[in-house]
Protein backbone atom coordinates (compact mmCIF):
# COMPACT_ATOMS: atom_id res chain seq x y z
CA UNK A 1 0.00 0.00 0.00
CA UNK A 2 1.24 3.43 -0.90
CA UNK A 3 1.73 6.00 1.87
CA UNK A 4 -0.67 8.33 0.09
CA UNK A 5 -3.42 5.71 0.37
CA UNK A 6 -2.84 5.52 4.09
CA UNK A 7 -3.18 9.31 4.37
CA UNK A 8 -6.35 9.17 2.30
CA UNK A 9 -7.90 6.57 4.61
CA UNK A 10 -6.85 8.61 7.62
CA UNK A 11 -8.66 11.71 6.35
CA UNK A 12 -11.69 9.77 5.15
CA UNK A 13 -12.03 8.14 8.56
CA UNK A 14 -12.03 11.58 10.15
CA UNK A 15 -14.68 12.80 7.71
CA UNK A 16 -16.92 9.75 8.24
CA UNK A 17 -16.64 9.71 12.04
CA UNK A 18 -17.16 13.46 12.25
CA UNK A 19 -20.17 13.29 9.91
CA UNK A 20 -21.67 10.59 12.12
CA UNK A 21 -20.95 12.83 15.10
CA UNK A 22 -22.90 15.68 13.50
CA UNK A 23 -26.11 13.66 13.34
CA UNK A 24 -25.66 11.54 16.48
CA UNK A 25 -24.35 14.07 19.04
CA UNK A 26 -26.94 15.00 21.65
CA UNK A 27 -25.27 18.29 22.45
CA UNK A 28 -25.65 20.79 19.56
CA UNK A 29 -22.25 22.31 20.34
CA UNK A 30 -20.63 18.90 19.85
CA UNK A 31 -22.54 18.53 16.58
CA UNK A 32 -21.16 21.84 15.28
CA UNK A 33 -17.62 20.96 16.37
CA UNK A 34 -17.95 17.60 14.59
CA UNK A 35 -18.95 19.45 11.45
CA UNK A 36 -15.79 21.55 11.80
CA UNK A 37 -13.74 18.36 12.07
CA UNK A 38 -15.52 17.01 8.97
CA UNK A 39 -14.58 20.15 7.01
CA UNK A 40 -10.95 19.85 8.09
CA UNK A 41 -10.91 16.18 7.04
CA UNK A 42 -12.48 17.01 3.68
CA UNK A 43 -9.89 19.73 3.20
CA UNK A 44 -7.20 17.10 3.72
CA UNK A 45 -8.77 14.86 1.07
CA UNK A 46 -8.92 17.78 -1.39
CA UNK A 47 -5.28 18.50 -0.67
CA UNK A 48 -4.48 14.94 -1.75
CA UNK A 49 -6.28 15.67 -5.01
CA UNK A 50 -3.81 18.55 -5.57
CA UNK A 51 -6.61 21.09 -5.23
CA UNK A 52 -4.73 23.17 -2.68
CA UNK A 53 -6.62 26.40 -3.34
CA UNK A 54 -10.02 24.80 -2.70
CA UNK A 55 -8.68 22.87 0.30
CA UNK A 56 -7.28 25.94 2.03
CA UNK A 57 -10.29 28.07 1.09
CA UNK A 58 -12.55 25.45 2.66
CA UNK A 59 -10.73 25.89 5.96
CA UNK A 60 -10.53 29.66 5.57
CA UNK A 61 -14.19 30.26 4.70
CA UNK A 62 -16.12 27.42 6.31
CA UNK A 63 -14.02 26.58 9.36
CA UNK A 64 -12.67 30.08 9.97
CA UNK A 65 -15.81 32.13 9.42
CA UNK A 66 -19.09 30.30 8.74
CA UNK A 67 -18.78 27.65 11.44
CA UNK A 68 -17.57 30.19 14.00
CA UNK A 69 -20.79 32.13 13.52
CA UNK A 70 -22.73 28.86 13.65
CA UNK A 71 -21.08 27.96 16.94
CA UNK A 72 -21.76 31.46 18.19
CA UNK A 73 -25.47 31.11 17.49
CA UNK A 74 -25.74 27.55 18.84
CA UNK A 75 -24.03 28.57 22.08
CA UNK A 76 -26.38 31.48 22.61
CA UNK A 77 -29.61 29.66 21.82
CA UNK A 78 -31.32 27.51 24.39
CA UNK A 79 -31.89 24.41 22.27
CA UNK A 80 -33.97 21.57 23.62
CA UNK A 81 -32.62 18.30 22.14
CA UNK A 82 -35.96 16.53 22.67
CA UNK A 83 -37.76 19.02 20.45
CA UNK A 84 -35.18 18.55 17.71
CA UNK A 85 -36.01 14.85 17.63
CA UNK A 86 -39.72 15.44 17.12
CA UNK A 87 -41.28 14.22 13.89
CA UNK A 88 -38.51 11.75 13.09
CA UNK A 89 -40.88 9.28 11.41
CA UNK A 90 -42.77 11.97 9.56
CA UNK A 91 -39.60 13.27 7.83
CA UNK A 92 -38.05 9.85 7.29
CA UNK A 93 -39.37 9.26 3.73
CA UNK A 94 -38.09 12.65 2.56
CA UNK A 95 -34.73 12.04 4.21
CA UNK A 96 -34.44 8.62 2.55
CA UNK A 97 -35.20 10.18 -0.82
CA UNK A 98 -32.50 12.83 -0.39
CA UNK A 99 -30.10 10.14 0.81
CA UNK A 100 -30.81 7.96 -2.22
CA UNK A 101 -30.25 10.92 -4.54
CA UNK A 102 -26.87 11.67 -2.91
CA UNK A 103 -25.90 8.02 -3.12
CA UNK A 104 -26.78 7.99 -6.83
CA UNK A 105 -24.74 11.11 -7.51
CA UNK A 106 -21.75 9.72 -5.66
CA UNK A 107 -21.90 6.41 -7.51
CA UNK A 108 -21.90 8.33 -10.76
CA UNK A 109 -18.86 10.36 -9.74
CA UNK A 110 -16.87 7.58 -8.11
CA UNK A 111 -17.48 5.10 -10.93
CA UNK A 112 -17.05 7.83 -13.54
CA UNK A 113 -14.70 5.69 -15.59
CA UNK A 114 -17.09 2.80 -15.73
CA UNK A 115 -20.09 4.88 -16.79
CA UNK A 116 -17.78 6.89 -19.05
CA UNK A 117 -19.37 9.99 -17.54
CA UNK A 118 -16.20 11.45 -16.05
CA UNK A 119 -12.52 11.04 -16.68
CA UNK A 120 -9.90 11.30 -13.98
CA UNK A 121 -7.76 14.42 -14.52
CA UNK A 122 -4.23 13.98 -15.76
CA UNK A 123 -1.53 14.37 -13.12
CA UNK A 124 -0.22 17.93 -13.02
CA UNK A 125 3.45 18.85 -13.10
CA UNK A 126 5.36 20.26 -10.14
CA UNK A 127 5.23 23.80 -11.54
CA UNK A 128 1.46 23.73 -11.91
CA UNK A 129 -0.26 26.24 -9.63
CA UNK A 130 -3.83 25.40 -8.82
CA UNK A 131 -4.57 28.95 -7.64
CA UNK A 132 -3.25 30.52 -10.83
CA UNK A 133 -5.20 28.12 -13.06
CA UNK A 134 -8.44 28.77 -11.18
CA UNK A 135 -7.92 32.52 -11.27
CA UNK A 136 -7.20 32.51 -14.97
CA UNK A 137 -10.35 30.57 -15.79
CA UNK A 138 -12.57 32.55 -13.40
CA UNK A 139 -11.51 35.96 -14.69
CA UNK A 140 -11.33 35.20 -18.39
CA UNK A 141 -13.59 32.39 -19.55
CA UNK A 142 -16.18 32.66 -16.79
CA UNK A 143 -15.79 36.36 -15.98
CA UNK A 144 -19.48 37.28 -16.46
CA UNK A 145 -21.00 34.29 -14.62
CA UNK A 146 -18.48 34.88 -11.83
CA UNK A 147 -19.36 38.56 -11.49
CA UNK A 148 -23.05 37.68 -11.66
CA UNK A 149 -22.66 35.15 -8.85
CA UNK A 150 -20.88 37.68 -6.67
CA UNK A 151 -23.62 40.21 -7.38
CA UNK A 152 -26.28 37.69 -6.33
CA UNK A 153 -24.36 37.06 -3.11
CA UNK A 154 -24.08 40.78 -2.45
CA UNK A 155 -27.82 41.24 -2.96
CA UNK A 156 -28.52 38.30 -0.65
CA UNK A 157 -26.29 39.86 1.98
CA UNK A 158 -27.97 43.25 1.77
CA UNK A 159 -31.39 41.58 1.82
CA UNK A 160 -30.49 39.58 4.92
CA UNK A 161 -29.30 42.69 6.71
CA UNK A 162 -32.35 44.75 5.77
CA UNK A 163 -34.77 41.92 6.67
CA UNK A 164 -33.33 41.37 10.13
CA UNK A 165 -32.70 45.02 10.91
CA UNK A 166 -35.29 46.32 13.36
CA UNK A 167 -35.96 50.05 13.52
CA UNK A 168 -36.61 50.94 17.11
CA UNK A 169 -37.97 54.24 18.33
CA UNK A 170 -36.33 56.29 21.00
CA UNK A 171 -32.89 54.74 20.78
CA UNK A 172 -30.04 57.04 21.66
CA UNK A 173 -27.29 56.95 19.08
CA UNK A 174 -23.77 58.23 19.08
CA UNK A 175 -22.48 60.05 16.02
CA UNK A 176 -18.68 59.93 16.12
CA UNK A 177 -18.39 62.75 13.56
CA UNK A 178 -20.38 65.03 15.86
CA UNK A 179 -18.33 63.92 18.83
CA UNK A 180 -15.13 64.83 17.08
CA UNK A 181 -16.46 68.25 16.05
CA UNK A 182 -17.13 69.30 19.65
CA UNK A 183 -15.21 72.41 20.66
CA UNK A 184 -13.84 72.92 24.11
CA UNK A 185 -16.05 75.93 24.78
CA UNK A 186 -19.22 73.86 24.37
CA UNK A 187 -18.32 71.52 27.19
CA UNK A 188 -16.06 73.40 29.50
CA UNK A 189 -16.20 76.82 31.12
CA UNK A 190 -13.23 78.14 33.01
CA UNK A 191 -14.31 80.46 35.78
CA UNK A 192 -11.83 82.74 37.36
CA UNK A 193 -12.66 83.01 41.03
CA UNK A 194 -10.88 85.04 43.65
CA UNK A 195 -9.65 83.12 46.64
CA UNK A 196 -12.22 83.32 49.44
CA UNK A 197 -10.63 84.35 52.64
CA UNK A 198 -12.12 82.99 55.83
CA UNK A 199 -11.28 84.74 59.05
CA UNK A 200 -9.46 82.75 61.77
CA UNK A 201 -9.20 79.64 59.63
CA UNK A 202 -6.04 77.84 58.76
CA UNK A 203 -5.02 78.49 55.16
CA UNK A 204 -6.19 75.62 52.99
CA UNK A 205 -3.54 74.29 50.71
CA UNK A 206 -4.77 74.72 47.15
CA UNK A 207 -3.51 72.46 44.45
CA UNK A 208 -2.57 74.02 41.15
CA UNK A 209 -6.16 74.29 39.89
CA UNK A 210 -7.53 77.29 38.05
CA UNK B 1 26.47 21.68 5.28
CA UNK B 2 25.38 18.81 3.03
CA UNK B 3 28.59 16.90 3.76
CA UNK B 4 28.26 17.24 7.52
CA UNK B 5 24.75 15.82 7.47
CA UNK B 6 25.55 12.93 5.14
CA UNK B 7 26.61 10.38 7.82
CA UNK B 8 23.41 11.15 9.77
CA UNK B 9 21.40 10.73 6.61
CA UNK B 10 22.94 7.31 6.02
CA UNK B 11 22.36 6.32 9.63
CA UNK B 12 18.63 7.05 9.58
CA UNK B 13 18.13 5.81 6.01
CA UNK B 14 14.44 5.83 5.07
CA UNK B 15 13.47 7.70 8.22
CA UNK B 16 15.76 10.64 7.40
CA UNK B 17 13.09 13.01 5.97
CA UNK B 18 10.99 12.52 9.10
CA UNK B 19 13.92 13.07 11.46
CA UNK B 20 15.12 16.12 9.52
CA UNK B 21 11.59 17.62 9.62
CA UNK B 22 11.38 17.16 13.36
CA UNK B 23 14.80 18.77 13.79
CA UNK B 24 13.66 21.75 11.71
CA UNK B 25 10.42 22.08 13.71
CA UNK B 26 12.37 22.06 16.97
CA UNK B 27 14.77 24.64 15.52
CA UNK B 28 11.83 26.96 14.84
CA UNK B 29 9.82 26.32 18.00
CA UNK B 30 12.53 26.59 20.66
CA UNK B 31 13.58 30.12 19.67
CA UNK B 32 9.88 30.97 19.39
CA UNK B 33 9.18 29.84 22.96
CA UNK B 34 12.28 31.67 24.18
CA UNK B 35 11.04 34.71 22.26
CA UNK B 36 7.67 34.46 23.96
CA UNK B 37 9.29 34.15 27.39
CA UNK B 38 11.54 37.16 26.87
CA UNK B 39 8.74 39.11 25.20
CA UNK B 40 6.93 39.09 28.55
CA UNK B 41 10.12 40.33 30.18
CA UNK B 42 10.62 43.01 27.52
CA UNK B 43 6.98 44.06 27.87
CA UNK B 44 7.31 44.61 31.60
CA UNK B 45 10.65 46.38 31.27
CA UNK B 46 9.68 48.64 28.36
CA UNK B 47 6.27 49.59 29.71
CA UNK B 48 7.95 50.12 33.06
CA UNK B 49 10.41 52.52 31.47
CA UNK B 50 7.60 54.34 29.65
CA UNK B 51 5.72 54.75 32.92
CA UNK B 52 8.88 55.75 34.83
CA UNK B 53 9.03 52.51 36.82
CA UNK B 54 11.83 49.98 37.02
CA UNK B 55 10.06 46.77 36.07
CA UNK B 56 11.20 43.31 37.19
CA UNK B 57 14.69 43.50 38.69
CA UNK B 58 14.83 40.92 41.48
CA UNK B 59 15.34 37.51 39.86
CA UNK B 60 18.81 37.26 38.36
CA UNK B 61 20.85 40.16 36.95
CA UNK B 62 18.49 42.93 35.74
CA UNK B 63 15.62 40.52 36.46
CA UNK B 64 16.60 38.48 33.42
CA UNK B 65 15.51 35.19 35.02
CA UNK B 66 12.00 36.51 35.75
CA UNK B 67 10.32 34.70 32.80
CA UNK B 68 11.84 31.41 33.95
CA UNK B 69 10.62 31.97 37.50
CA UNK B 70 7.15 32.72 36.11
CA UNK B 71 7.16 29.56 34.00
CA UNK B 72 8.14 27.41 36.98
CA UNK B 73 5.41 29.01 39.07
CA UNK B 74 2.76 28.35 36.39
CA UNK B 75 3.96 24.75 35.93
CA UNK B 76 3.49 23.95 39.60
CA UNK B 77 0.09 25.58 39.97
CA UNK B 78 -3.01 23.44 40.04
CA UNK B 79 -5.28 23.45 36.99
CA UNK B 80 -8.72 24.03 38.46
CA UNK B 81 -11.78 22.61 36.74
CA UNK B 82 -14.88 24.70 37.43
CA UNK B 83 -17.97 22.90 38.63
CA UNK B 84 -20.25 21.78 35.75
CA UNK B 85 -17.70 22.86 33.16
CA UNK B 86 -17.50 20.75 30.04
CA UNK B 87 -14.27 18.86 30.85
CA UNK B 88 -13.23 17.80 27.35
CA UNK B 89 -13.79 21.19 25.73
CA UNK B 90 -12.38 23.01 28.76
CA UNK B 91 -9.03 21.27 28.23
CA UNK B 92 -9.25 21.47 24.44
CA UNK B 93 -9.75 25.26 24.45
CA UNK B 94 -6.23 26.38 25.43
CA UNK B 95 -4.67 23.72 23.18
CA UNK B 96 -6.65 25.03 20.20
CA UNK B 97 -5.64 28.58 21.08
CA UNK B 98 -1.93 27.75 20.97
CA UNK B 99 -1.86 25.17 18.13
CA UNK B 100 -2.61 27.41 15.13
CA UNK B 101 -0.22 30.07 16.43
CA UNK B 102 2.56 27.48 16.13
CA UNK B 103 1.40 25.85 12.87
CA UNK B 104 1.48 29.19 11.06
CA UNK B 105 5.27 29.38 11.47
CA UNK B 106 5.64 26.55 8.95
CA UNK B 107 5.46 28.97 6.01
CA UNK B 108 7.30 32.00 7.42
CA UNK B 109 10.58 32.59 5.54
CA UNK B 110 13.33 33.69 7.95
CA UNK B 111 15.91 34.33 5.27
CA UNK B 112 16.46 33.39 1.63
CA UNK B 113 15.46 29.71 1.53
CA UNK B 114 15.15 29.39 5.31
CA UNK B 115 11.59 28.19 5.43
CA UNK B 116 10.10 24.96 6.74
CA UNK B 117 7.45 24.52 4.02
CA UNK B 118 8.03 26.52 0.84
CA UNK B 119 4.50 26.14 -0.54
CA UNK B 120 2.91 28.10 -3.35
CA UNK B 121 -0.22 28.98 -1.40
CA UNK B 122 1.72 30.21 1.64
CA UNK B 123 -0.26 33.39 2.23
CA UNK B 124 -3.55 31.52 1.88
CA UNK B 125 -2.34 28.87 4.30
CA UNK B 126 -1.44 31.55 6.79
CA UNK B 127 -4.86 33.19 6.54
CA UNK B 128 -6.60 29.83 6.97
CA UNK B 129 -4.54 28.81 9.98
CA UNK B 130 -4.90 32.12 11.78
CA UNK B 131 -8.65 32.07 11.18
CA UNK B 132 -8.89 28.82 13.14
CA UNK B 133 -7.42 30.48 16.22
CA UNK B 134 -10.75 31.88 17.32
CA UNK B 135 -11.99 28.36 18.18
CA UNK B 136 -9.73 28.15 21.21
CA UNK B 137 -11.27 31.29 22.62
CA UNK B 138 -14.90 30.55 21.81
CA UNK B 139 -14.70 26.93 23.05
CA UNK B 140 -12.98 27.83 26.31
CA UNK B 141 -15.47 30.65 26.87
CA UNK B 142 -18.41 28.31 26.47
CA UNK B 143 -16.92 25.32 28.31
CA UNK B 144 -16.03 27.37 31.40
CA UNK B 145 -19.71 27.68 32.30
CA UNK B 146 -19.19 31.25 33.46
CA UNK B 147 -20.88 34.50 32.45
CA UNK B 148 -17.74 36.57 32.07
CA UNK B 149 -16.03 33.87 30.06
CA UNK B 150 -19.02 33.65 27.71
CA UNK B 151 -19.12 37.44 27.27
CA UNK B 152 -15.40 37.49 26.55
CA UNK B 153 -15.75 34.69 24.01
CA UNK B 154 -18.57 36.51 22.23
CA UNK B 155 -16.61 39.73 22.04
CA UNK B 156 -13.54 37.88 20.81
CA UNK B 157 -15.44 36.08 18.07
CA UNK B 158 -17.09 39.21 16.75
CA UNK B 159 -13.87 41.22 16.90
CA UNK B 160 -11.58 38.64 15.32
CA UNK B 161 -13.97 37.89 12.46
CA UNK B 162 -14.48 41.60 11.74
CA UNK B 163 -10.80 42.47 11.67
CA UNK B 164 -9.97 39.41 9.62
CA UNK B 165 -11.86 41.01 6.72
CA UNK B 166 -9.79 44.20 6.83
CA UNK B 167 -6.62 42.16 7.31
CA UNK B 168 -7.37 40.01 4.27
CA UNK B 169 -8.04 43.07 2.12
CA UNK B 170 -4.67 44.50 3.15
CA UNK B 171 -3.06 41.20 2.17
CA UNK B 172 -4.89 41.29 -1.18
CA UNK B 173 -3.07 44.50 -2.05
CA UNK B 174 0.29 42.85 -1.34
CA UNK B 175 -0.82 39.92 -3.44
CA UNK B 176 -1.68 42.18 -6.36
CA UNK B 177 1.69 43.91 -6.38
CA UNK B 178 3.77 40.76 -6.00
CA UNK B 179 1.44 38.48 -8.03
CA UNK B 180 2.39 35.49 -5.91
CA UNK B 181 1.05 33.70 -2.84
CA UNK B 182 4.49 32.35 -1.95
CA UNK B 183 5.95 34.35 0.94
CA UNK B 184 9.51 33.98 -0.36
CA UNK B 185 8.48 35.40 -3.74
CA UNK B 186 6.64 38.24 -2.01
CA UNK B 187 9.85 39.26 -0.25
CA UNK B 188 11.89 38.87 -3.44
CA UNK B 189 9.42 41.05 -5.37
CA UNK B 190 10.04 43.88 -2.90
CA UNK B 191 13.74 43.89 -3.70
CA UNK B 192 13.30 45.61 -7.06
CA UNK B 193 12.06 48.95 -8.29
CA UNK B 194 13.11 52.58 -8.42
CA UNK B 195 14.30 52.67 -4.80
CA UNK B 196 16.52 49.64 -5.35
CA UNK B 197 18.11 51.24 -8.40
CA UNK B 198 18.98 54.31 -6.32
CA UNK B 199 20.64 52.11 -3.70
CA UNK B 200 17.89 52.79 -1.15
CA UNK B 201 16.01 49.49 -1.24
CA UNK B 202 13.80 50.36 1.70
CA UNK B 203 11.95 52.82 -0.53
CA UNK B 204 10.75 50.03 -2.82
CA UNK B 205 9.40 47.82 -0.01
CA UNK B 206 5.64 47.54 0.13
CA UNK B 207 5.17 49.85 3.10
CA UNK B 208 5.63 53.02 1.03
CA UNK B 209 3.50 52.38 -2.09
CA UNK B 210 0.88 50.60 0.03
CA UNK B 211 1.05 52.96 2.99
CA UNK B 212 -2.71 52.98 3.80
CA UNK B 213 -2.73 49.17 3.70
CA UNK B 214 0.33 49.06 5.93
CA UNK B 215 -1.40 51.20 8.56
CA UNK B 216 -4.61 49.16 8.30
CA UNK B 217 -2.62 45.94 8.58
CA UNK B 218 -0.79 47.00 11.73
CA UNK B 219 -3.91 48.25 13.50
CA UNK B 220 -5.94 45.20 12.42
CA UNK B 221 -3.06 43.00 13.54
CA UNK B 222 -3.22 44.53 17.01
CA UNK B 223 -6.99 44.04 17.06
CA UNK B 224 -6.72 40.50 15.72
CA UNK B 225 -4.35 39.48 18.53
CA UNK B 226 -6.67 41.14 21.08
CA UNK B 227 -3.92 43.38 22.33
CA UNK B 228 -4.32 46.77 23.97
CA UNK B 229 -5.93 49.19 22.97
CA UNK B 230 -8.33 46.61 21.48
CA UNK B 231 -8.25 44.24 24.45
CA UNK B 232 -11.94 44.56 25.30
CA UNK B 233 -11.94 40.77 24.90
CA UNK B 234 -10.01 40.48 28.15
CA UNK B 235 -10.99 43.87 29.55
CA UNK B 236 -9.79 43.43 33.14
CA UNK B 237 -11.92 46.27 34.43
CA UNK B 238 -15.21 45.09 32.89
CA UNK B 239 -15.18 41.33 32.35
CA UNK B 240 -12.15 40.46 34.48
CA UNK B 241 -10.22 38.38 31.95
CA UNK B 242 -12.82 37.23 29.44
CA UNK B 243 -12.46 33.69 28.21
CA UNK B 244 -9.51 32.82 30.46
CA UNK B 245 -11.10 33.84 33.75
CA UNK B 246 -11.56 30.26 34.99
CA UNK B 247 -8.16 28.98 33.89
CA UNK B 248 -5.15 28.57 36.15
CA UNK B 249 -1.69 27.07 36.02
CA UNK B 250 -0.50 25.60 32.74
CA UNK B 251 -3.90 25.92 31.03
CA UNK B 252 -3.71 29.67 31.54
CA UNK B 253 -0.07 29.64 30.45
CA UNK B 254 -1.11 28.08 27.12
CA UNK B 255 -3.40 31.05 26.39
CA UNK B 256 -0.59 33.36 27.33
CA UNK B 257 1.83 31.53 25.05
CA UNK B 258 -0.72 31.63 22.23
CA UNK B 259 -1.26 35.38 22.58
CA UNK B 260 2.44 36.18 22.53
CA UNK B 261 3.21 33.69 19.75
CA UNK B 262 0.49 35.42 17.73
CA UNK B 263 1.99 38.83 18.40
CA UNK B 264 5.36 37.60 17.19
CA UNK B 265 3.66 36.02 14.16
CA UNK B 266 1.89 39.25 13.20
CA UNK B 267 5.20 41.12 13.55
CA UNK B 268 6.94 38.53 11.37
CA UNK B 269 4.15 38.82 8.78
CA UNK B 270 4.42 42.60 8.72
CA UNK B 271 8.17 42.26 8.24
CA UNK B 272 7.69 39.77 5.38
CA UNK B 273 4.78 41.46 3.61
CA UNK B 274 5.49 45.16 4.04
CA UNK B 275 9.06 45.63 5.29
CA UNK B 276 10.99 43.48 2.86
CA UNK B 277 11.67 40.45 5.10
CA UNK B 278 15.36 39.60 5.10
CA UNK B 279 16.32 42.32 2.60
CA UNK B 280 18.75 44.98 3.69
CA UNK B 281 17.48 48.59 3.63
CA UNK B 282 20.48 49.90 1.67
CA UNK B 283 22.38 48.19 -1.12
CA UNK B 284 25.84 48.31 0.43
CA UNK B 285 24.89 46.11 3.38
CA UNK B 286 24.32 42.35 2.93
CA UNK B 287 20.84 40.77 3.21
CA UNK B 288 20.26 38.25 5.95
CA UNK B 289 18.26 36.88 8.85
CA UNK B 290 19.59 39.73 10.97
CA UNK B 291 17.39 42.26 9.15
CA UNK B 292 14.30 40.10 9.54
CA UNK B 293 14.88 39.82 13.29
CA UNK B 294 15.44 43.55 13.54
CA UNK B 295 12.23 44.42 11.68
CA UNK B 296 10.28 41.92 13.76
CA UNK B 297 11.62 43.40 16.99
CA UNK B 298 10.71 46.90 15.84
CA UNK B 299 7.14 45.75 15.16
CA UNK B 300 6.95 44.04 18.56
CA UNK B 301 8.14 47.23 20.17
CA UNK B 302 5.29 49.03 18.39
CA UNK B 303 2.84 46.62 20.05
CA UNK B 304 4.23 47.52 23.48
CA UNK B 305 4.33 51.21 22.68
CA UNK B 306 0.66 51.14 21.69
CA UNK B 307 -0.20 49.32 24.90
CA UNK B 308 1.59 51.87 27.05
CA UNK B 309 0.12 54.84 25.17
CA UNK B 310 -3.54 54.35 24.32
CA UNK B 311 -6.53 53.85 26.61
CA UNK B 312 -8.76 50.89 25.81
CA UNK B 313 -11.25 51.40 22.98
CA UNK B 314 -14.90 51.09 23.86
CA UNK B 315 -16.28 47.90 22.32
CA UNK B 316 -18.69 49.56 19.86
CA UNK B 317 -15.90 51.91 18.74
CA UNK B 318 -13.69 48.92 18.00
CA UNK B 319 -16.37 47.37 15.80
CA UNK B 320 -17.09 50.67 14.09
CA UNK B 321 -13.43 51.19 13.27
CA UNK B 322 -13.25 47.73 11.70
CA UNK B 323 -16.42 47.78 9.63
CA UNK B 324 -17.05 51.43 8.84
CA UNK B 325 -13.53 52.81 8.50
CA UNK B 326 -11.05 50.10 7.60
CA UNK B 327 -13.12 48.05 5.18
CA UNK B 328 -14.20 51.05 3.04
CA UNK B 329 -10.65 52.45 3.10
CA UNK B 330 -9.14 49.15 1.98
CA UNK B 331 -11.80 48.64 -0.70
CA UNK B 332 -11.17 52.09 -2.19
CA UNK B 333 -7.41 51.62 -2.02
CA UNK B 334 -7.67 48.23 -3.74
CA UNK B 335 -9.55 49.94 -6.57
CA UNK B 336 -7.01 52.77 -6.76
CA UNK B 337 -4.20 50.22 -6.78
CA UNK B 338 -5.82 48.21 -9.56
CA UNK B 339 -6.13 51.33 -11.72
CA UNK B 340 -2.59 52.43 -10.82
CA UNK B 341 -1.16 49.09 -11.88
CA UNK B 342 -2.80 49.42 -15.29
CA UNK B 343 -1.37 52.89 -15.99
CA UNK B 344 2.15 53.55 -17.32
CA UNK B 345 3.02 54.97 -13.87
CA UNK B 346 2.88 51.48 -12.39
CA UNK B 347 5.81 50.60 -10.12
CA UNK B 348 5.26 46.87 -10.52
CA UNK B 349 6.26 45.53 -13.89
Amino acid sequence: MEFKTLVFYFFSTIVLLAALGVILARNPVYAVLSLVAAFVGASGVWMLLEAEFLAITLVLVYVGAVMVLFLFVVMMLDIDPARLREGFWRYLPLALLVGALLLGEMTLVLNGDWFQAMQAPAAAGAEYSNTQALGRVLYTLYAYPFELASLVLLIAMIAAVSLTHRKREGVKRVDPAQQVKVKRNERLRVVSMPVEKEEDAAPVATAGES
Amino acid sequence: MENILLPLENFFGQLWPLVWSIVKIVLILIPLFLGVAYMTYAERKIIGAMQVRIGPNRVGPFGLLQPIADTVKLLFKEVILPLRANKLLYILGPVLALGPALVAWAVVPFADGWVYADINAGLLFLLAVTSVEVYGIIISGWASNSKYAMLGAMRATAQMISYEVALSFALLAVLMTSSSLNLGDIVASQGQGIGRDMGLSFLSWNWLPLLPMFVVYIISGIAETNRSPFDTVEGESEIVAGHMIEYSGMAFALFFLGEYANMILVSAMTAVLFLGGWLSPVSFLPDGFFWFALKMSAMLWLFLWARATFPRFRYDHTMRLGWKVFIPVTLVWLFVLAVWMMTPLSLWK
